[in-house]
């Protein structure tokens, strides 16, 4: 007589040995994750004690006089992902209703593998772009947002004169707007792949409803799909602001780093805290070395913030919901 | 929730009140299009968008003083609309005409987005072509060759074999930790792998150079070690590491469930279970995620850019001595003001793309297939696999063995049941 085979959690050695290794594994990954904030703390340190709070309140660089922070950084980090991700989120929300809802059917598969492989293009190649394409055809933009609404300081631009056309082109180079359109560009893909997934599991009852009570596509998306996908595009919002704040090397090629708080965004110069770390830790001594790390540390915190928001307001929203399961 | 706020029924906007007595009925609606092409849609889409580069050209030449190729386009743009908007407004009610210009407008993002993307990748093989016909690119390196030397000496051998062996180096950690911990997610389910996953999403956007500092910080600075194609490979697998158990987790989640429990019900243990059915029926998927991961771990600058230090000689020894990767090349190579020296620049760009784009398609073609969906390969040696436990079975079949006795099939002692089941075949 056979008797059915007991269905508890290990049923002997293999799976025993095979539950450990796994969870050898789970906590070996945790590890290393764990290990970056530690190890960047633990070398940090150093620089931390001697700065104090004043790490966050100085703009200035210069570690080997004790003098530095990351105000100026971190505001300029701030403000580079803050350009890219207004320009950005429009660009994703419409691509991913476009894909979900609009494209011809046939087309769909092709333009998200296209969004897929924007996403995987190596960020040195945007940076090239933006560097050597780009730079030369936003002067006029750059131009005409001084002109029109420098009377916002976060447009003014020091050193040109309204209906001066001739004013030098240098001063709208290598500026954090410059720097913002490319990493819009980069994070865009990633963005629109996020949102498109959780526009396309929106319900085919609500829309049926939505197009049974006679709206149009458009009323259709704004809806069901949109408020459907709130979660979806508030969490790729964020995932891309994530990868905007760690964004070096487009950066890095792109502006001319300054150590001032810089409110203009139009304005060249700026300065990110990878980009500082890219341009320093090569000819930092030891002391230099841990208040990168700080800095380091500090953008660490900042993404992980950033996206813990993020995931956890997927989580949370209807559309999260659905995918969880 | 409300789903629309009106529905003017098309032609209900100017029937005349009905009287008390309602006789006449309006026109019974017609249902709605929706999306589609008509003439009428094709025709004032054209009108509009002439009329709305005339109307620019005439602002832009003789009324205002604007000026500017993306002000000429903006302008245009924004005339075009709202040409649009009224012609269409002609003879649909206002909620089509809504639908019709936000259609269009959503047109235009999706445009742009990929025109984007045509531009990056145009441009960088356009700017690449100096470079890439001269042979030596691809078989020599830099250490000859100076920043005033031709196109015609030096080359990139050096930065690709430092991306084979950073990525080889990357993969032999991400693939079996990777894989392994996705499978961790999911069989062992939990509070402690819930949180692992917690913390591995929170991870996937870690920041690239946050990486390369780690492991300055614990394998250079603590151990002691050399800036090393090691090292980057290490840098590279921390950044790659969440990428591939995100992807991998979210594809085993797909396996269905009735493939496993079958499993389960035939008494196979857990890890047999894992082995023979979980992993073979996600290979597609698993094999997309490690792929996606290696593409964007194999253009990763700023991790290298930490840790491996630079060189211009070719080094084929992770372990010691720097090590270049094909992106920190490009990175080298395009701060030098050099014409020569950033046409080589854009040369290792486009190499650089075509590899992540090869890898790409590798990704799609596999990952193209649907979980369980098996290349012809894979179903022989399944049909092989399954003869072969025909036999197996056969042999099995020893009398006193009611196991294999088939109960569809009237057997020549079906009255006795426990007749032995001698050796018949079918």
């Amino acid at each position: 007589m056979l008797t059915p085979r007991r269905l508890d959690a290990a049923r002997g050695l293999g799976d025993r040995l095979f539950r450990l290794q796994l969870t050898a594994t789970g906590i070996t990954v945790l590890a290393v994750m764990a290990g970056v904030g530690l190890f960047l703390l633990l070398r940090a340190g150093q620089a931390l004690r001697a700065r104090g709070l004043s790490f966050l309140t100085t703009a200035a660089w210069q570690p080997d006089v004790h003098n530095f922070g990351i105000a100026a950084v971190l505001t300029g980090t701030v403000l580079i992902a803050f350009v890219a991700v207004v320009i950005s989120v429009p660009l994703a929300v419409g691509t991913a209703l476009f894909i979900s809802d609009i494209a011809p059917r046939g087309l769909r598969r092709t333009l998200v593998t296209l969004v897929d492989l924007m996403a995987a293009v190596p960020s040195v190649v945007y940076g090239l772009w933006g560097l050597f394409f780009l730079q030369q055809h936003v002067i006029g933009l750059s131009r005409w947002l001084s002109e029109w609404l420098g009377w916002i300081p976060l447009f003014r631009v020091d050193g040109t004169q309204p209906g001066e056309p001739l004013a030098s082109e240098s001063v709208f180079t290598a500026s954090t707007f410059v720097a913002g359109i490319v990493v819009a560009l980069m994070v865009a893909p990633i963005q629109c792949s996020v949102m498109r997934e959780v526009f396309s599991q929106a319900p085919a009852g609500e829309r049926e409803g939505a197009y049974a009570l006679g709206a149009t596509r458009w009323g259709m998306i704004r809806s069901v799909v949109l408020p459907y996908g709130k979660g979806g595009i508030i969490g790729g919002t964020m995932l891309g602001l994530g990868r905007a704040l760690g964004e070096t090397i487009a950066v890095y090629l792109i502006i001319s780093p300054v150590f001032a708080i810089q409110w203009h965004v139009l304005q060249t110069g700026s300065n990110s805290v990878s980009s500082l770390i890219a341009l320093h830790y090569g000819d930092a001594s030891d002391f230099g070395m841990s208040a990168l790390m700080a800095a380091g540390l500090a953008l660490f915190l900042l993404t992980l913030a950033v996206n813990f928001t993020a995931s956890s307001v997927v989580a949370r929203s209807r559309s999260g919901a659905q995918s969880e399961a | 929730m409300t789903v629309v706020e009106e529905t003017p029924l098309s032609g209900a906007g100017h029937a005349p009140p009905p009287p008390a007595d309602a006789v006449v009925r309006p026109a019974p609606p017609r249902p709605r299009r929706i999306g589609g092409v008509t003439r009428t849609g094709v025709l004032s889409l054209c009108g509009a968008a002439a009329s709305g580069i005339c109307v620019t050209v005439l602002l832009f030449g003789q009324l205002a003083p604007f000026s500017g190729a993306l002000g000429f386009t903006v302008t245009a743009y924004l005339v075009f609309l709202a040409v649009y908007a009224v012609l269409t407004g002609l003879d649909e009610d206002a909620q089509a005409v809504r639908d019709k210009v936000m259609t269009v407008v959503l047109w235009t993002a999706a445009t742009l987005l990929f025109s984007g993307l045509v531009m990056v990748v145009g441009f960088t093989a356009w700017r690449g072509r100096e470079a890439l016909p001269h042979g030596n690119f691809f078989t020599q390196d830099m250490q000859a060759a100076g920043p005033l030397d031709p196109l015609t000496h030096g080359g990139i051998a050096h930065a690709m074999l430092g991306t084979l062996t950073m990525i080889t180096i990357a993969l032999v950690i991400t693939v079996p930790l990777g894989l392994a911990c996705a499978v961790y997610l999911n069989q062992i389910p939990g509070r402690f792998s819930r949180f692992v996953r917690t913390i591995v999403e929170a991870m996937t956007a870690l920041p690239s150079i946050v990486a390369g500092l780690m492991v300055y910080a614990t394998w250079i600075l603590g151990l002691g070690m050399q800036k090393s194609g090691l090292a980057a490979g290490f840098a590279i697998s921390v950044m790659m590491l969440p990428i591939v158990i995100r992807a991998s987790d979210v594809v085993l989640r797909l396996v269905p469930g009735n493939l496993t429990e079958a499993a389960e019900a035939l008494g196979a243990p857990r890890w047999r279970t894992v082995w023979h059915v979980v992993l073979p029926t996600a290979r597609s998927g698993l094999a997309t995620a490690v792929i996606l991961g290696t593409a964007r771990g194999i253009g990763e600058t700023s991790p290298v850019l930490l840790t491996a230090g630079f060189t211009a000689a070719l080094n084929a020894d992770a372990t010691s001595g720097p090590m270049v990767s094909l992106p920190l090349a490009v990175f080298n190579f395009v701060k030098s003001p050099e014409p020569t020296m950033i046409a080589r620049g854009f040369g290792a760009a486009a190499v650089l793309m075509a590899l992540v784009l090869v890898l790409f398609v590798i990704a799609r073609v596999i990952g193209g297939r649907g979980p369980g969906h098996r290349t012809k390969r894979q179903a022989r040696r399944g049909a092989r696999a399954s003869r072969a436990d025909v036999r197996r079975f056969e042999e099995l079949r020893a009398p006193g063995l009611s196991l294999f006795e088939n109960p569809g099939e009237p057997l020549p002692g079906k009255d006795a049941p426990t007749a032995p089941a001698t050796g018949e075949t079918d």
